[in-house]
């Protein structure tokens, strides 16, 4: 049992009051203003329930591909000793910092029909322009980071003697990964892979500059709130909430379960 | 918490160094026209204006600065359905100029319902809007026209890329207006928030063609080529500029209003493409 309660400064729950309504406030103003009345029929409106499906769909896929290729990018960035690494890291983090509509601007240039690699599968017929893919293609950009920086942090902190015993017992590496490695870093991965499909599920600025914006294709619920709120702002914050209810019992029901590593 | 303090002093700072680098820049273009010596205009203005005036209203703001010495004209550019939202909620502009008859309409006169601004007058100063420019829609395609769009028509054939606005922003009604005219239906692989995003999508090569302003193509210089088709003469954009009931200096405001309808104005308005309203 750990010990119940550190104690802190007294003067600190002043500032994390503040910070807390700082962000809670104008969530809970964005609901007063729903017009409750024609809430169900906007919701339920094709456009929506369209959106919404694209949405979870193509999250769910790109957290999914995020996690095959960002776990092994994270260990190898914990258990690696090269002085390079850090600069490794920071390049695969870059989109983190970088805004959405820049890392959709790269994205054209490699993968845009005129792109790096984009020309290159255009000539061999694979087309991503303007299909769902390139939807999850500009969410697997923006969130991966979060996934890998989340299940490196767990992997540093939890060391690694329990695989050196594992190696010492005779476990080859591939064994010590599944058996050890992934079982003792699997709070790490569920937090990572909650702020990855958190993320990808708000994906928009990539999105918009590399993917389009067509209704059951690349129209994603946050293209469709930005273009409703064109000509009805009621709708566009009535879908605002769908997202935010989804993003709830997403990030709900997995910190529950990993509460010490989240909290 | 202190490295945030910091970063929002930098950002303060840095909002602050582009606002007045961006109102300071130098007058484009050596035409000084003299300024007319009546009550004179003075202070500053913040002129809300769409996206798609960027250009011209920047330049307009410099030449009229040059002609009024002391008077500061600042801008903000933006959509003109974002930049109606951001007056009606309380936003300090003084002009507002609108990509689209329907935008200004819903600040003008019974419109304003839910801004609790007193009935009837709307969030626009008496006399206002009027018109002051006027833009059409042209088919963008990449240099040299190399898939050999003709009109409206060859773009339903299934080996044009195109992408086109979607119907609620003023770009797609326009477009749903050419396709009626036209008696076509077309079927883009996008439908994009903007005319920007139309333009941006052409001009890096992801789609074949896109319906944007003749504006846009000549502000694209050379990322895209133009191609007229006679369908367009039945969606002519109106632009319309407004002084706002709010402003803290409805001298100015007017003057500059005034200055962009004038024939200076409508010049330099012509210049990028603007046709007289």
């Amino acid at each position: 049992m750990p010990p119940r309660r550190t104690p802190v400064p007294w003067w600190l729950p002043a500032p994390a009051v503040v910070g807390g309504l700082f962000v809670v406030v104008p969530v809970l103003a964005m609901v007063g203003r729903v017009d409750w009345s024609s809430f169900v029929a906007l919701v339920t409106a094709p456009a929506s329930t369209t959106a919404l499906g694209l949405s979870l769909g193509t999250a769910a896929a790109a957290t999914g591909v995020s996690f095959v290729l960002g776990y092994p990018l994270a260990v190898l960035f914990a258990r690696s000793t090269s002085r390079w690494v850090g600069v490794l890291r920071a390049l695969v983090l870059l989109p983190l910092v970088l805004p959405p509509v820049v890392g959709g601007l790269a994205l054209l240039a490699a993968f845009g029909r005129l792109g790096v690699l984009g020309a290159f599968l255009d000539a061999h017929g694979l087309r991503i322009a303007f299909t769902t893919t390139a939807v999850v293609v500009a969410q697997v950009f923006v969130s991966m980071p979060f996934l890998v920086s989340s299940i490196e942090g767990a992997l540093r902190t939890g060391g690694d003697r329990a695989e050196r015993v594992a190696a010492t017992l005779g476990a080859g590496p591939t064994r010590t990964f599944l058996t050890v490695t992934t079982p003792r870093v699997l709070p790490g991965i569920t937090a990572g892979l909650v702020l990855c499909g958190a993320r990808a599920l708000g994906e928009f600025g990539a999105t918009l500059t590399f993917a389009g914006s067509l209704q059951g294709v690349t129209r994603t619920l946050p293209l469709e709130v930005y273009l409703q709120r064109e000509v009805d702002p009621d709708t566009a914050v009535a879908l605002a909430l769908v997202l935010v209810v989804v993003a709830l019992v997403v990030i709900g029901t997995t910190t529950l379960r990993t509460r010490p590593v989240v909290a | 918490m202190k490295t945030l303090l910091r970063s929002v002093a930098v950002a303060a700072v840095l909002v602050a160094t582009l606002a007045t680098s961006a109102c300071s820049t130098p007058g484009v273009g050596g035409s000084t026209d003299t300024a007319s010596g009546s009550s004179a205009p003075s202070g500053s203005i913040t002129v809300f204006a769409a996206a798609s005036l960027q250009r011209t209203f920047t330049e307009l703001g410099a030449r009229y600065e040059q002609e009024h010495p002391g008077t500061t004209v600042t801008f903000s550019f933006a959509g003109s359905s974002d930049l109606v939202s951001q007056i009606r909620n309380g936003a300090p502009a003084d002009v507002f100029a609108s990509a689209d008859e329907a935008n200004m309409a819903k600040l003008s006169a019974s419109a304003s319902e839910d801004d609790g601004g007193g009935d009837g007058d709307g969030d626009l100063a008496a006399g206002w809007p009027r018109a002051f420019a006027t833009n059409t829609l042209e088919i963008a395609v990449a240099p040299g026209n190399p898939q050999h769009v003709t009109g409206l028509r060859s773009l339903t054939s299934s080996d044009v890329q195109l992408v086109t606005c979607a119907a609620p922003v003023p770009c797609g009604a326009a477009t749903a207006a050419v396709e009626r005219a036209a008696g076509v239906t077309l079927h883009p692989v996008s439908e994009e928030q903007s005319v920007t995003d139309v333009l941006g999508k052409v001009e890096s090569g992801q789609a074949d063609a896109g319906l944007v302003y003749v504006t846009d193509v000549r502000a694209s210089d050379g990322g895209v080529d133009g191609v007229p088709f006679a369908e367009s003469a039945d969606a002519v954009n109106t632009y319309p500029i407004g002084v706002l009931r709010e402003s803290t200096n409805p001298v100015l405001a007017a003057s500059f209003a005034t200055f962009v309808r004038s024939d200076a104005g409508r010049k330099v308005l012509a210049d990028a493409g603007f046709g007289a309203p």
